[in-house]
């Protein structure tokens, strides 16, 4: 562009400078949150409210996970959301590798099935679903959680890997039938493994939708031994509103896998999001 | 989408069956043809199970006075639960909190994010750690960010009140934010907007890049400043993005439930009820699952009916563009 140095210099600035405010206001709640969890109750509501807690202690993350259980609910969330993401990532490929591989009687009609599945607000669905999770006898049971958590995710996730699906030439596929392979090893020996990224936004999206579930797992979940981070956390502050420095220790227990995988698979993320909504 | 694009190149199964006919044994005939429906069984059967299934029984629990007892009579009572909700203040007044919400937050979350995506779609150095910053709020889950935004309002030591009169002395006392319907209504929306421009700015960043620069450097010797390229060059070829950026806000927008439930659950009153947090009640503390199946259904309508006039205008909008 046709700028001279100075006026370069001043755009950079205030470029930069907008970028960092925004950036501050963004961050700084994380901040806030990271900080009141180092502080012991008396200084929680200080005021003015202070940044660097004066007498940081570890005390809120040691009662959380100890005393407050809390250790407990992290393993409960955890293992419900890797079954639930393995079941999404094989039962979506499976369907998004028959709609994009096979001309078959009905498809037309499954595959707008599925896509209406896409529309569905999941918040519309919870009454019956909860009738349905009471007549399957899956009501306050953590294993329970996972059929809804899969089906829930299915549409989106076949739609997200037929996208992929349809990149991958059909040539490959020939080879492989002229050697023999059934549908199952062309699926399992060919697409998959030339699906990896693809899997990989799939699996993440999959994860994160399990591990920070919260509306389906408060309504159905009464027992305390089987809540998940989410639903402990909020019931946790209802019962104790002013123990904000536990309540925030557990949040980050909470938070910090999130942004461990935020970060390092970054460039996952802006695929399925992107992809996600620019398709649909 | 794939419905639409089935490709004309032969598929893997109908090759076989031309090259190598009759040549194949009976059963693998037989395995190929079913194999597409072993594939998608166990998925879809879940799926209908989960999904398809209860949205048939949404509408069909709307029309009853469901007892929750099982085997209870639950009997058929037409669109009485719809008339109940049309003539339910506490409903009505959810509708416009969602409105404001949705009027409030869709149009902030645009311009800013839109913003930074203009910002952040030059050769800047950084900006992929402002990119990954501005993204954090929209991975973390609503339950942690709703807490923190309450503890961030809350009326006694929040950072909010001593931001808003010992640093921008724009507040003269301590303001009980949760106490009154539109103090509530500002820190939910704050909430909402800080968690959702990250969101917004990553599609239009996404959508940006596509943007030749060659088109921009023409203006630019034009004589067009950045405004005008921005407003003449970048902005008709997202358009598309906008659109779609547009109906995901406001379903989203109407949707609105965690934040709500967990920061006033309704109150004080009923007064910040918004409609799902107000089915939520209905359904699973007062166990009226017909209403509240019927405040669903009103819900999903308005928003179907938003996404289509939105989807008909901007297909308007495009044809207009193009004759």
């Amino acid at each position: 562009m046709v700028t001279s140095p100075r006026g370069r210099i001043v755009s950079y600035v205030v470029r930069y400078g907008i970028l960092i405010v925004v950036a501050i206001v963004l961050v700084f709640p994380f901040i806030y949150m990271l900080s009141t969890s180092f502080k012991s109750r008396s200084f929680v509501l200080d005021f003015p409210p202070t940044l660097i807690p004066s007498d940081p202690t570890l005390n809120n993350y040691t009662t959380a996970l100890g005393t407050e259980n809390f250790f407990r609910y992290f393993v409960n969330s955890a293992a419900v959301a890797v079954v639930s993401t393995v079941l999404i990532v094989l039962l979506s490929s499976m369907m998004a590798y028959a709609f994009v591989r096979f001309r078959f009687p009905g498809r037309r009609l499954l595959l707008g099935l599925v896509i209406v599945g896409l529309t569905i607000p999941s918040m519309m669905l919870i009454i019956p679903q909860f009738l349905l999770a009471r007549d399957l006898h899956l009501l306050n049971s953590l294993p329970g959680l996972v059929p809804f958590y899969v089906g829930t995710a299915i549409a989106f996730n076949t739609f997200l890997l037929s996208g992929f699906f349809e990149t991958i030439p059909v040539e490959l596929d020939e080879a492989m039938l002229i050697d023999g392979a059934g549908a199952w090893r062309r699926y399992w020996n060919l697409a998959l493994p030339l699906s990896r990224p693809a899997l990989a936004t799939c699996a993440i999206f999959a994860f994160l939708g399990s591990w920070d579930e919260f509306v389906w797992a408060l309504t159905v979940l009464n027992d305390t031994d089987s809540r998940t981070l989410p639903i402990a956390i909020a019931l946790f502050q209802g019962q104790h509103s002013t123990s904000w420095g536990l309540v925030f220790a557990a949040s980050i227990v909470a938070v910090v896998p999130v942004l461990l995988l935020y970060v390092i698979f970054q460039r996952y993320f802006v695929a399925g999001i992107t992809s996600g909504a620019l398709k649909s | 989408m794939s419905t639409q694009t089935i490709p004309s190149a032969v598929t893997p199964t109908l090759v076989a069956r031309r090259r190598r006919g009759s040549n194949l044994p009976a059963g693998t005939r037989l395995r190929s043809m079913i194999a597409p429906y072993l594939f998608i069984f166990p998925g879809f059967v879940l799926y209908g199970l989960i999904m398809l299934y209860p949205t048939v029984q949404t509408v069909l629990l709307s029309f009853r006075d469901w007892q929750i007892a099982p085997g209870a009579d639950s009997p058929w009572i037409g669109f009485d639960n719809y008339a109940r909700a049309f003539a339910d203040p506490v409903f009505l007044n959810s509708l416009v909190n969602a409105v404001v919400y949705t009027g409030v937050t869709v149009p902030l979350q645009i311009i800013i994010g839109l913003f930074l995506a203009v910002l952040l779609n030059s050769k800047l150095p950084g900006r992929v750690v402002f990119r990954v910053l501005f993204y954090l709020p929209v991975v973390t889950s609503w339950v942690v960010v709703s807490l923190l935004f309450r503890y961030i309002f809350s009326s006694d030591g929040g950072v909010a009140n001593w931001f808003g009169h010992d640093v921008l002395h724009i507040l003269t006392g301590d303001v009980a934010w949760f106490q009154g319907r539109w103090t509530a209504l500002v820190a939910i929306c704050a909430l909402g907007v800080w968690k959702g421009v990250g969101w917004a700015m990553l599609i239009f960043l996404a959508a940006l890049t596509g943007v030749p620069t060659e088109l921009h450097e023409a203006a630019a010797i034009d004589g067009a400043g950045a405004f005008k390229r921005f407003w003449y060059v970048s902005l008709p070829m997202i358009r598309s993005s906008m659109a779609v950026v547009v109906i995901l806000l406001i379903i989203g927008g109407f949707n609105v439930f965690i934040s709500v439930l967990l920061m006033t659950g309704g109150g004080p009153g009923e007064e910040t009820q918004v409609p799902l947090t107000y089915m939520y009640q209905q359904a699973f503390k007062f166990l009226d699952f017909g209403y509240g199946s019927s405040i669903s259904f009103i819900l999903t309508a308005i928003v179907l009916v938003i996404s289509a006039l939105q989807y008909w205008w901007t297909r308007r909008l495009a044809r207009k563009a193009e004759n």
